[in-house]
Protein backbone atom coordinates (compact mmCIF):
# COMPACT_ATOMS: atom_id res chain seq x y z
CA UNK A 1 0.00 0.00 0.00
CA UNK A 2 1.38 3.40 -0.72
CA UNK A 3 2.58 5.18 1.80
CA UNK A 4 2.95 9.04 1.26
CA UNK A 5 4.77 12.27 2.00
CA UNK A 6 4.24 15.74 2.05
CA UNK A 7 6.66 15.47 -1.31
CA UNK A 8 4.11 12.91 -3.12
CA UNK A 9 0.38 13.55 -1.77
CA UNK A 10 -0.83 16.64 -4.36
CA UNK A 11 0.10 14.17 -6.95
CA UNK A 12 -1.41 11.37 -5.44
CA UNK A 13 -4.44 12.27 -4.23
CA UNK A 14 -5.06 15.88 -5.46
CA UNK A 15 -4.58 15.10 -8.88
CA UNK A 16 -6.05 11.38 -8.82
CA UNK A 17 -8.84 11.20 -11.27
CA UNK A 18 -11.05 8.00 -9.33
CA UNK A 19 -11.97 9.79 -5.28
CA UNK A 20 -9.03 8.90 -3.10
CA UNK A 21 -9.09 7.79 0.81
CA UNK A 22 -6.50 8.86 2.78
CA UNK A 23 -5.28 6.88 5.84
CA UNK A 24 -3.40 9.51 7.94
CA UNK A 25 -1.41 7.11 10.79
CA UNK A 26 1.71 7.11 12.75
CA UNK A 27 3.85 4.11 13.79
CA UNK A 28 3.58 4.94 17.80
CA UNK A 29 -0.49 5.32 17.60
CA UNK A 30 -2.35 2.24 18.81
CA UNK A 31 -5.63 2.25 16.68
CA UNK A 32 -3.72 3.26 13.51
CA UNK A 33 -2.29 0.49 13.76
CA UNK A 34 -5.68 -1.62 14.02
CA UNK A 35 -7.21 0.72 11.19
CA UNK A 36 -4.34 -0.65 8.31
CA UNK A 37 -5.34 -3.92 8.08
CA UNK A 38 -8.75 -2.89 7.45
CA UNK A 39 -7.76 -0.10 5.18
CA UNK A 40 -4.99 -2.56 3.47
CA UNK A 41 -8.82 -5.16 2.88
CA UNK A 42 -10.56 -1.93 1.47
CA UNK A 43 -7.80 -0.99 -0.85
CA UNK A 44 -7.96 -4.53 -2.64
CA UNK A 45 -12.07 -4.57 -2.43
CA UNK A 46 -12.29 -1.19 -3.94
CA UNK A 47 -9.55 -1.42 -6.59
CA UNK A 48 -10.46 0.80 -9.61
CA UNK A 49 -13.14 2.39 -7.85
CA UNK A 50 -11.30 3.85 -4.94
CA UNK A 51 -8.00 4.76 -4.82
CA UNK A 52 -6.56 4.14 -1.07
CA UNK A 53 -3.64 5.69 0.31
CA UNK A 54 -1.87 6.24 3.34
CA UNK A 55 -0.05 9.19 4.77
CA UNK A 56 2.61 8.87 7.86
CA UNK A 57 1.98 11.81 9.59
CA UNK A 58 5.72 11.67 10.96
CA UNK A 59 6.90 11.98 7.20
CA UNK A 60 4.32 14.57 5.84
CA UNK A 61 3.43 17.11 8.67
CA UNK A 62 2.80 19.50 6.41
CA UNK A 63 -0.07 17.74 4.61
CA UNK A 64 -0.90 16.50 8.29
CA UNK A 65 -1.11 20.56 9.41
CA UNK A 66 -2.99 21.75 5.87
CA UNK A 67 -6.05 19.42 6.70
CA UNK A 68 -6.24 20.28 10.33
CA UNK A 69 -4.94 16.65 11.46
CA UNK A 70 -5.11 17.05 15.34
CA UNK A 71 -6.06 13.36 15.90
CA UNK A 72 -5.32 10.02 14.40
CA UNK A 73 -6.34 8.14 13.23
CA UNK A 74 -8.30 10.49 10.72
CA UNK A 75 -9.48 8.86 7.30
CA UNK A 76 -9.94 11.60 4.40
CA UNK A 77 -11.33 11.31 1.20
CA UNK A 78 -10.80 13.27 -1.92
CA UNK A 79 -12.56 13.60 -5.20
CA UNK A 80 -10.92 15.69 -7.54
CA UNK A 81 -8.65 17.44 -5.11
CA UNK A 82 -11.43 18.56 -2.47
CA UNK A 83 -12.24 16.51 0.79
CA UNK A 84 -15.45 15.10 0.42
CA UNK A 85 -15.15 13.61 4.14
CA UNK A 86 -13.64 13.60 7.14
CA UNK A 87 -13.70 10.31 9.73
CA UNK A 88 -11.58 11.00 13.28
CA UNK A 89 -10.81 7.67 14.67
CA UNK A 90 -10.59 3.95 14.21
CA UNK A 91 -13.60 2.44 11.94
CA UNK A 92 -14.42 -1.03 11.46
CA UNK A 93 -14.74 -1.86 7.43
CA UNK A 94 -17.96 -1.99 6.98
CA UNK A 95 -18.79 1.28 8.87
CA UNK A 96 -15.71 3.04 6.41
CA UNK A 97 -17.68 1.44 3.60
CA UNK A 98 -21.49 3.02 4.99
CA UNK A 99 -19.45 6.24 5.00
CA UNK A 100 -17.82 6.41 1.79
CA UNK A 101 -21.04 5.25 0.12
CA UNK A 102 -20.43 2.63 -1.26
CA UNK B 1 -19.67 -25.22 12.18
CA UNK B 2 -20.46 -24.83 15.51
CA UNK B 3 -17.82 -23.25 17.80
CA UNK B 4 -17.60 -24.50 21.49
CA UNK B 5 -17.02 -21.11 22.81
CA UNK B 6 -16.86 -17.10 20.76
CA UNK B 7 -14.95 -14.69 22.99
CA UNK B 8 -16.59 -11.71 22.13
CA UNK B 9 -13.70 -8.46 22.66
CA UNK B 10 -10.02 -8.54 22.05
CA UNK B 11 -8.35 -6.68 25.27
CA UNK B 12 -6.48 -8.15 27.81
CA UNK B 13 -9.78 -10.13 29.06
CA UNK B 14 -10.42 -11.83 25.42
CA UNK B 15 -6.80 -12.51 24.72
CA UNK B 16 -6.03 -14.26 27.77
CA UNK B 17 -9.77 -16.28 27.21
CA UNK B 18 -8.22 -17.13 23.74
CA UNK B 19 -4.73 -18.32 25.44
CA UNK B 20 -6.65 -20.79 28.11
CA UNK B 21 -9.09 -21.99 25.20
CA UNK B 22 -6.57 -23.39 23.23
CA UNK B 23 -4.82 -24.88 25.65
CA UNK B 24 -8.01 -26.55 26.95
CA UNK B 25 -8.38 -27.61 22.93
CA UNK B 26 -11.54 -25.95 23.11
CA UNK B 27 -12.97 -25.30 19.37
CA UNK B 28 -13.21 -20.89 19.03
CA UNK B 29 -13.08 -17.70 17.91
CA UNK B 30 -12.10 -14.40 19.25
CA UNK B 31 -14.73 -11.77 17.56
CA UNK B 32 -13.37 -7.96 18.17
CA UNK B 33 -12.57 -4.02 17.65
CA UNK B 34 -9.86 -2.35 18.52
CA UNK B 35 -7.08 -5.02 19.15
CA UNK B 36 -5.88 -4.82 22.92
CA UNK B 37 -8.81 -2.89 23.47
CA UNK B 38 -8.43 -0.03 26.42
CA UNK B 39 -5.45 -1.44 27.64
CA UNK B 40 -4.07 -1.01 23.41
CA UNK B 41 -4.24 2.78 24.19
CA UNK B 42 -1.80 2.86 27.78
CA UNK B 43 1.33 4.78 27.09
CA UNK B 44 3.31 3.59 30.06
CA UNK B 45 2.74 0.40 32.06
CA UNK B 46 4.47 -0.26 34.94
CA UNK B 47 2.45 -2.46 37.37
CA UNK B 48 1.83 -5.51 34.77
CA UNK B 49 4.04 -8.07 36.44
CA UNK B 50 7.00 -9.07 34.89
CA UNK B 51 7.15 -6.04 32.83
CA UNK B 52 8.75 -3.17 34.44
CA UNK B 53 7.52 -0.46 31.72
CA UNK B 54 5.82 -1.53 28.87
CA UNK B 55 3.79 0.14 26.40
CA UNK B 56 0.14 -0.92 26.31
CA UNK B 57 0.63 -0.83 22.16
CA UNK B 58 3.56 -3.82 22.44
CA UNK B 59 1.40 -5.48 25.37
CA UNK B 60 -0.90 -6.11 23.35
CA UNK B 61 1.33 -7.05 20.34
CA UNK B 62 2.89 -10.13 22.60
CA UNK B 63 -0.64 -11.02 23.57
CA UNK B 64 -1.97 -11.20 20.14
CA UNK B 65 0.75 -13.12 18.73
CA UNK B 66 0.60 -15.69 21.67
CA UNK B 67 -2.75 -16.56 21.22
CA UNK B 68 -2.44 -16.65 17.36
CA UNK B 69 0.95 -18.92 18.19
CA UNK B 70 -1.67 -21.37 20.00
CA UNK B 71 -4.07 -21.59 17.41
CA UNK B 72 -6.22 -18.61 18.31
CA UNK B 73 -8.36 -17.60 15.45
CA UNK B 74 -8.96 -13.55 16.12
CA UNK B 75 -11.55 -11.78 13.95
CA UNK B 76 -11.70 -7.56 13.11
CA UNK B 77 -15.22 -8.00 12.77
CA UNK B 78 -18.06 -5.99 14.80
CA UNK B 79 -20.81 -7.88 16.45
CA UNK B 80 -24.45 -6.54 15.05
CA UNK B 81 -26.54 -9.12 16.82
CA UNK B 82 -26.45 -11.92 19.47
CA UNK B 83 -29.79 -14.41 19.56
CA UNK B 84 -30.34 -17.59 21.86
CA UNK B 85 -31.20 -20.85 19.38
CA UNK B 86 -32.44 -23.96 20.28
CA UNK B 87 -29.09 -25.77 21.58
CA UNK B 88 -26.93 -22.82 20.94
CA UNK B 89 -25.99 -19.18 20.26
CA UNK B 90 -25.92 -17.39 17.14
CA UNK B 91 -23.82 -14.16 16.70
CA UNK B 92 -23.94 -12.02 13.65
CA UNK B 93 -21.61 -9.34 12.11
CA UNK B 94 -21.17 -6.94 10.28
CA UNK B 95 -19.91 -9.82 7.32
CA UNK B 96 -21.44 -13.16 8.88
CA UNK B 97 -23.22 -15.27 11.14
CA UNK B 98 -21.79 -17.90 13.29
CA UNK B 99 -23.09 -20.34 16.00
CA UNK B 100 -21.59 -21.62 19.09
CA UNK B 101 -22.56 -23.05 22.73
CA UNK B 102 -21.33 -21.11 24.59
CA UNK B 103 -19.92 -16.97 24.99
CA UNK B 104 -17.83 -15.14 26.68
CA UNK B 105 -18.38 -11.49 26.70
CA UNK B 106 -15.26 -9.41 27.18
CA UNK B 107 -16.11 -6.17 25.33
CA UNK B 108 -15.18 -3.84 28.23
CA UNK B 109 -15.84 -0.54 28.18
CA UNK B 110 -16.18 2.69 26.05
CA UNK B 111 -14.52 5.77 26.88
CA UNK B 112 -16.49 8.20 29.06
CA UNK B 113 -17.75 11.55 27.32
CA UNK B 114 -17.77 14.71 29.36
CA UNK B 115 -21.00 15.43 28.35
CA UNK B 116 -20.76 19.12 27.61
CA UNK B 117 -21.08 21.26 24.38
CA UNK B 118 -18.43 21.39 22.28
CA UNK B 119 -17.26 18.06 22.84
CA UNK B 120 -18.88 16.29 20.28
CA UNK B 121 -17.99 19.32 17.65
CA UNK B 122 -14.75 19.11 18.54
CA UNK B 123 -13.38 15.23 17.87
CA UNK B 124 -10.48 15.35 16.47
CA UNK B 125 -9.86 19.14 16.00
CA UNK B 126 -8.93 19.22 19.71
CA UNK B 127 -11.04 17.20 22.16
CA UNK B 128 -9.25 13.64 22.10
CA UNK B 129 -9.87 10.01 24.65
CA UNK B 130 -6.46 8.96 23.21
CA UNK B 131 -3.31 10.78 24.74
CA UNK B 132 -1.01 8.24 23.17
CA UNK B 133 -2.73 8.80 19.58
CA UNK B 134 -2.49 12.44 19.69
CA UNK B 135 -0.01 14.04 21.75
CA UNK B 136 2.43 14.75 19.42
CA UNK B 137 0.12 17.15 17.72
CA UNK B 138 0.17 19.32 20.63
CA UNK B 139 3.98 19.98 20.83
CA UNK B 140 4.73 23.25 22.49
CA UNK B 141 1.25 23.80 22.79
CA UNK B 142 -1.29 24.09 25.91
CA UNK B 143 -3.36 21.33 26.71
CA UNK B 144 -6.10 20.16 29.45
CA UNK B 145 -6.56 16.40 30.88
CA UNK B 146 -10.20 15.77 32.48
CA UNK B 147 -9.53 13.32 35.22
CA UNK B 148 -8.14 12.02 38.28
CA UNK B 149 -7.16 8.69 38.47
CA UNK B 150 -4.55 6.27 36.48
CA UNK B 151 -5.72 6.93 32.53
CA UNK B 152 -5.77 10.95 33.71
CA UNK B 153 -2.48 11.71 35.21
CA UNK B 154 -0.68 9.02 33.49
CA UNK B 155 -1.95 11.10 30.21
CA UNK B 156 -0.87 14.24 31.69
CA UNK B 157 2.62 13.00 32.48
CA UNK B 158 2.88 11.87 28.59
CA UNK B 159 1.14 15.12 27.34
CA UNK B 160 3.65 16.43 29.60
CA UNK B 161 6.73 15.51 27.28
CA UNK B 162 5.51 16.96 23.97
CA UNK B 163 3.07 20.36 25.13
CA UNK B 164 4.52 23.25 26.94
CA UNK B 165 1.44 23.62 29.53
CA UNK B 166 -0.85 20.93 31.11
CA UNK B 167 -3.68 21.85 32.92
CA UNK B 168 -5.18 19.08 34.79
CA UNK B 169 -8.90 19.41 36.12
CA UNK B 170 -10.02 16.89 38.69
CA UNK B 171 -13.93 17.48 40.20
CA UNK B 172 -12.63 16.53 43.47
CA UNK B 173 -9.45 16.67 45.60
CA UNK B 174 -6.95 14.63 46.10
CA UNK B 175 -6.04 12.38 42.93
CA UNK B 176 -7.46 9.52 43.08
CA UNK B 177 -4.44 8.12 41.15
CA UNK B 178 -1.37 5.45 42.14
CA UNK B 179 0.17 7.74 44.66
CA UNK B 180 3.14 7.07 42.37
CA UNK B 181 1.83 9.01 39.62
CA UNK B 182 0.38 11.23 41.61
CA UNK B 183 3.73 12.61 43.02
CA UNK B 184 4.75 12.42 39.03
CA UNK B 185 2.54 14.53 38.41
CA UNK B 186 2.62 16.59 41.22
CA UNK B 187 6.33 17.40 40.88
CA UNK B 188 6.47 17.86 37.09
CA UNK B 189 7.37 21.64 36.22
CA UNK B 190 4.66 21.40 33.21
CA UNK B 191 1.59 19.99 34.75
CA UNK B 192 -0.83 22.38 36.75
CA UNK B 193 -3.22 20.59 38.61
CA UNK B 194 -6.88 22.63 39.11
CA UNK B 195 -8.66 20.89 41.80
CA UNK B 196 -12.34 20.70 42.57
CA UNK B 197 -12.94 22.27 39.09
CA UNK B 198 -15.46 20.79 35.82
CA UNK B 199 -15.06 21.91 32.51
CA UNK B 200 -18.71 23.25 31.59
CA UNK B 201 -18.05 23.99 27.95
CA UNK B 202 -15.50 23.48 24.83
CA UNK B 203 -14.31 26.52 22.75
CA UNK B 204 -13.35 26.71 19.31
CA UNK B 205 -10.43 29.49 18.72
CA UNK B 206 -12.61 31.97 17.64
CA UNK B 207 -14.96 32.16 20.47
CA UNK B 208 -12.27 31.49 22.75
CA UNK B 209 -9.76 34.93 21.84
CA UNK B 210 -13.31 36.47 22.07
CA UNK B 211 -14.18 34.92 25.31
CA UNK B 212 -11.00 36.32 26.99
CA UNK B 213 -10.69 39.41 25.17
CA UNK B 214 -13.74 40.90 26.68
CA UNK B 215 -15.37 38.11 28.85
CA UNK B 216 -18.75 40.36 28.93
CA UNK B 217 -19.41 41.14 25.62
CA UNK B 218 -22.17 38.87 23.70
CA UNK B 219 -20.82 36.44 21.44
CA UNK B 220 -23.11 37.36 18.52
CA UNK B 221 -22.02 40.94 18.43
CA UNK B 222 -19.49 39.71 16.04
CA UNK B 223 -19.38 43.00 13.95
CA UNK B 224 -17.61 44.79 17.59
CA UNK B 225 -14.38 42.39 17.31
CA UNK B 226 -13.67 42.76 14.00
CA UNK B 227 -9.96 41.04 14.00
CA UNK B 228 -11.13 37.06 14.48
CA UNK B 229 -9.69 34.97 11.95
CA UNK B 230 -12.93 34.73 9.85
CA UNK B 231 -13.33 38.14 9.62
CA UNK B 232 -9.98 38.74 8.70
CA UNK B 233 -9.85 35.58 5.77
CA UNK B 234 -13.87 34.85 5.18
CA UNK B 235 -12.40 32.54 2.43
CA UNK B 236 -10.65 31.04 5.04
CA UNK B 237 -13.95 29.23 6.30
CA UNK B 238 -13.85 26.07 5.08
CA UNK B 239 -16.90 23.83 4.29
CA UNK B 240 -16.06 21.61 6.98
CA UNK B 241 -15.11 22.22 10.68
CA UNK B 242 -11.33 22.96 10.80
CA UNK B 243 -11.17 25.60 13.37
CA UNK B 244 -9.74 23.80 16.31
CA UNK B 245 -10.23 24.07 20.26
CA UNK B 246 -9.22 27.51 21.86
CA UNK B 247 -10.44 27.13 25.44
CA UNK B 248 -12.74 25.74 28.03
CA UNK B 249 -15.10 27.51 30.21
CA UNK B 250 -14.62 26.31 34.11
CA UNK B 251 -17.05 26.43 36.59
CA UNK B 252 -15.15 28.07 38.85
CA UNK B 253 -12.38 31.12 38.75
CA UNK B 254 -8.87 29.34 38.58
CA UNK B 255 -6.32 32.48 38.64
CA UNK B 256 -9.11 35.40 37.66
CA UNK B 257 -10.87 33.92 35.26
CA UNK B 258 -13.39 31.09 34.04
CA UNK B 259 -12.23 30.81 30.76
CA UNK B 260 -8.76 28.62 30.27
CA UNK B 261 -6.88 28.51 27.03
CA UNK B 262 -6.14 25.46 25.93
CA UNK B 263 -5.38 23.82 22.30
CA UNK B 264 -6.64 20.61 23.22
CA UNK B 265 -8.97 18.76 25.75
CA UNK B 266 -8.13 15.11 26.84
CA UNK B 267 -10.75 13.36 28.31
CA UNK B 268 -10.13 10.44 30.96
CA UNK B 269 -12.98 9.74 33.04
CA UNK B 270 -13.27 6.66 33.14
CA UNK B 271 -15.31 3.83 31.07
CA UNK B 272 -18.83 2.94 30.30
CA UNK B 273 -19.91 -0.46 29.38
CA UNK B 274 -22.09 -1.11 26.14
CA UNK B 275 -24.70 -3.50 26.87
CA UNK B 276 -27.38 -2.60 23.84
CA UNK B 277 -25.86 -6.26 22.60
CA UNK B 278 -26.63 -8.10 25.57
CA UNK B 279 -29.92 -6.72 26.85
CA UNK B 280 -32.14 -8.79 24.43
CA UNK B 281 -30.70 -11.78 25.77
CA UNK B 282 -31.45 -10.76 29.64
CA UNK B 283 -28.02 -10.84 30.99
CA UNK B 284 -28.37 -9.24 34.13
CA UNK B 285 -26.96 -6.31 34.70
CA UNK B 286 -26.20 -3.84 37.52
CA UNK B 287 -27.44 -0.42 38.01
CA UNK B 288 -24.10 0.97 36.34
CA UNK B 289 -25.00 -1.27 33.10
CA UNK B 290 -22.06 -3.64 33.94
CA UNK B 291 -22.55 -7.42 33.89
CA UNK B 292 -23.17 -9.39 36.97
CA UNK B 293 -21.03 -12.33 37.31
CA UNK B 294 -20.40 -15.04 40.10
CA UNK B 295 -16.98 -15.88 41.27
CA UNK B 296 -17.17 -18.61 38.07
CA UNK B 297 -17.57 -16.04 35.71
CA UNK B 298 -21.00 -17.13 34.93
CA UNK B 299 -24.04 -15.13 34.23
CA UNK B 300 -27.34 -15.44 34.67
CA UNK B 301 -28.06 -17.23 31.50
CA UNK B 302 -26.34 -20.49 30.71
CA UNK B 303 -23.34 -20.69 27.88
CA UNK B 304 -22.83 -17.04 28.72
CA UNK B 305 -19.96 -16.24 30.74
CA UNK B 306 -18.16 -12.48 30.88
CA UNK B 307 -14.95 -11.51 31.82
CA UNK B 308 -12.71 -8.23 32.54
CA UNK B 309 -14.13 -4.25 32.46
CA UNK B 310 -17.54 -5.53 31.31
CA UNK B 311 -18.37 -7.59 34.87
CA UNK B 312 -19.27 -6.14 38.16
CA UNK B 313 -16.48 -8.35 39.64
CA UNK B 314 -13.63 -6.04 39.47
CA UNK B 315 -14.88 -3.70 42.43
CA UNK B 316 -14.26 -1.36 40.88
CA UNK B 317 -10.27 -1.53 40.68
CA UNK B 318 -10.44 -2.43 37.16
CA UNK B 319 -6.96 -3.60 35.93
CA UNK B 320 -5.49 -5.19 33.55
CA UNK B 321 -4.30 -8.06 35.89
CA UNK B 322 -7.91 -8.56 36.55
CA UNK B 323 -9.23 -8.75 33.19
CA UNK B 324 -6.83 -11.48 32.58
CA UNK B 325 -7.72 -13.67 35.49
CA UNK B 326 -10.95 -13.52 34.94
CA UNK B 327 -10.76 -14.26 31.33
CA UNK B 328 -9.07 -17.66 32.19
CA UNK B 329 -11.29 -18.40 35.13
CA UNK B 330 -14.49 -17.99 32.05
CA UNK B 331 -12.68 -20.07 29.80
CA UNK B 332 -12.27 -23.20 32.87
CA UNK B 333 -16.14 -22.59 33.42
CA UNK B 334 -17.01 -22.94 29.54
CA UNK B 335 -14.55 -26.58 29.81
CA UNK B 336 -16.80 -27.58 32.59
CA UNK B 337 -20.14 -25.92 31.19
CA UNK B 338 -19.04 -28.29 27.82
CA UNK B 339 -18.06 -31.07 29.51
CA UNK B 340 -20.89 -30.94 32.37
Amino acid sequence: MQILNDQNFDQEVLNSEIPVLVDFFAQWCPPCQMQGPIVEELAKEMEGKIKVVKVDVDQAPQTSQKYNVMSIPTLILFKNGQVVKQMVGFRGKEDLKKEIGV
Amino acid sequence: MIYETIIIGSGPAGLTASIYASRYKIRHLVLGGQLGGTMALIPQIENYPGFKSISGMELTQRMVEQAKELGGEIKVEEVVKISKKQDFFEIQTEKETYQTKTIILATGTQRRQLGVPGEKQYLGKGVSYCSTCDAAFFKDKTVAVVGGANAAVMAAVHLAGFAQKVYLIYRRKPLRAEPIWRERAENNPKIEIIYETNILRIFGKEKAEKEIRNPKLEIRNKSQIPNSPAERDPASRDKFQTEGVGGVKLDKEYKGGKILPVDGVFIEIGGVPTTELIRPLGVEIDDKGFVKVNVEMATNIPGIFAAGDITDAAGEFQQIVIAIAQGARAVLSVFKYLNG
